[in-house]
């Protein structure tokens, strides 16, 4: 079999060695059992959850379904869950191209204590994240007398949902693009400025366009985690129906209100966030493999 | 995806070592410095610097004593027991588990080859949330794969093996992308020549590809064992959250805020991140030795 997957020219050739799957040809026992156990693995594990998801939000059928996003709490929670991702990942996307700018594009002493910094948000907890705004903002936080006697909300209200989301989502824009534009140099650039064009129009006709699909790859991730975040925003949302939930929490609340067709249908719009992202990420990674950052190419 | 990086992301190339010099600040004809590296730096004191500082400070209005009794207090050990000793068997778990599917996905054509692939990162696609109410209804003793295990008497959904099964679901994606670039630029030539040198396949694997992904799997177990020790949404649904037993020390941070204790929360969670950094420390080092061995 393995021989009639072979370009002509190798079969006759060296035919062992120019294979490309070796162990298809040395192992033929043991192939189908990886085979096998990757996929049980795969199945069990990665997709079994997804399937429950869809199952158990139509248990009881399309109406309930259908029903159960139409209650005003499941559109106040789909609402604030695309503002605060319209705020968030913007900031971030902004923060991304600075940081990537400044670092790939000149020498500066300090660069890799920046660049871990940048990088510092995904090794904190979720709930971390959360936690260090109520330590700034919270009733009992550095400014919270502050707060109640200007009667500014920050904890328990948008700005807070907003802040602890855009620390969690700090790194995926930058580290997208910082790798790619520093294999890229600055050459370009500098020929582009040394034919007299000016700053902002050199950013826009020669750095965009080279970084275009990978500002694009760390947008995506961005947002699918900025929509999705639970831990971050259930520690600064305060559960208040309607106002402050977003997704997320709308599918915990109504999970342990035992009102499972509600939840699950509300976490099958976010599993549909997630499955279109995926499909998005694999066809940027196919498409634009070259314009990715290295670890992209497959 | 995805998660906390994508988990591709995650092996990122090495920065190029830059000269050594003096100067604060190499002459460039580029534009924007000033104004990029200050967005950059605002930036990254409001939203990472300065909220991660009271987090440092915090929980010192408790005094030394008071630091050591919060994180001693029997509840606070046990979550923090259960947060690094269940992370760190799910991470340990992951390695054959990632080692097998990166292995089948590098070195077999098959039908749905690419989609298995893309599959991979569904764990970093899928918001936490959803992971944890999915997982516990899979493996609630009425669920699918929960009375399967209840038959042969264990209680997998609201127990310890619950929260090892969130996080061993979170942790994959990690150890997958880790070792998957790596596996695929293997030089072949060395693993034939091992072969033509009268090598069996086991002694193959076991003296020729293991020890060359052993950094690779290595740092993927690091990701994946880092994650699972901050993770909360997936797992507080599967947990039970019995105290002292099945709760985790983000959930405890939580209940400490509901409680207005906030430097109690910040000192759980400054050492969280000290234990984190420490064990990552150590497994960095580890892995330098390796990559070290490896070129030598």
């Amino acid at each position: 079999m393995s021989q009639l997957a072979l370009p002509p020219a190798a079969s006759t050739a060296t035919p062992a060695v120019a294979a490309r799957p070796i162990a298809r040809i040395r192992l033929p026992g043991i192939a189908p059992l990886m085979l096998l156990a990757s996929a049980a693995v795969m199945m069990g594990l990665i997709g079994l959850p997804l399937v429950v998801v869809f199952q158990e939000a139509l248990a009881k059928g399309l109406p309930p379904f259908l029903a159960a996003l139409k209650e005003p709490d499941a559109i106040a929670a789909v609402k604030l869950t695309l503002l605060v991702a319209a705020i968030a990942v913007p900031l971030n996307a902004v923060f991304g191209v600075s940081a990537a700018w400044a670092i790939s594009k000149f020498e500066f002493r300090g660069k890799s204590v920046l660049l871990t910094l940048i990088d510092l948000p995904f090794s904190i907890s979720p709930v971390v994240s959360g936690l260090v705004w109520v330590l700034l903002f919270g009733a009992q936080g550095l400014f919270g007398t502050f707060l109640v006697d200007h009667d500014i909300k920050i904890v328990f209200a948008v700005p807070g949902l907003v802040l602890a989301t855009i620390l969690v989502t700090f790194p995926f824009v930058a580290r997208e693009l910082i790798p790619l534009m520093q294999a890229q140099g600055a050459d370009e650039e500098a020929a582009a400025l040394t034919l007299g064009a000016g700053g902002f129009t050199t950013f826009r006709r020669v750095t965009l366009p080279n970084i275009q699909w990978a500002l694009l790859y760390g947008v995506l991730l961005c947002n699918a985690r900025a929509m999705g975040e639970f831990g971050a925003v259930s520690v600064v949302s305060g559960h208040i129906r309607g106002l402050t939930n977003t997704l997320p929490l709308h599918v915990e609340v109504l999970y342990n209100d035992y009102d499972s067709v509600g939840a699950f249908a509300a976490a099958s719009l976010l599993a549909g966030l997630g499955i279109i992202t995926l499909v998005l990420k694999t066809v940027l990674e196919w498409r634009h493999a070259g314009e990715l950052a290295l670890g992209h190419r497959s | 995806m995805t998660d906390r990086a994508a988990a591709a992301t995650v092996v990122r190339p090495v920065t190029d070592a830059w000269p050594r010099r003096t100067r604060l600040v190499e002459h460039s004809i580029l534009p924007g410095l000033g104004l990029s590296l200050g967005v950059t730096l605002v930036y990254l004191g409001v939203i990472v610097i300065i909220p991660l500082t009271m987090l440092a400070l915090r929980p010192w209005e408790l005094g030394l004593d008071g630091v050591v009794r919060t994180l001693t207090s029997p509840r606070v050990a046990a979550a923090l027991r259960v947060s690094f000793g269940v992370s760190l068997a799910a991470a340990l778990t992951n390695a054959p588990l990632g080692l097998l599917i990166a292995w089948t996905l590098t070195r077999y054509d098959f039908p749905g080859r690419r989609l298995m692939d893309a599959f991979v990162d569904l764990p970093f696609a899928l918001p936490t949330a959803v992971a944890g109410i999915a997982l516990t209804t899979i493996y609630a003793p009425a669920g699918p794969l929960g009375a399967l295990a209840a038959k042969i008497g264990l209680k997998t959904a609201y127990s310890p093996l619950g929260i090892f099964i969130a996080l061993t679901f979170i942790g994959l994606p990690f150890v997958v992308r880790s070792i998957q670039p790596v596996l695929q630029d293997l030089d072949r030539d060395v693993e034939e020549a091992a072969q033509t040198l009268g090598a069996n396949d086991l002694q193959r694997i076991a003296l020729v590809v293991i020890p060359a992904l052993a950094p690779a799997l290595l740092s993927g177990v690091s990701l994946a064992f880092a994650r699972a020790v901050g993770e909360y949404g997936s797992v507080i649904f599967i947990a039970g959250n019995m105290p002292l037993k099945t709760e985790i020390a983000p959930l405890l941070i939580v209940i400490k805020l509901e409680q207005y204790d906030y430097a109690g929360a910040a000192a759980i969670g400054l050492a969280m991140l000290a234990i984190s950094f420490g064990a990552l420390a150590g497994m960095n080092a580890v892995q330098i030795f390796l990559a070290r061995r490896g070129r030598a």
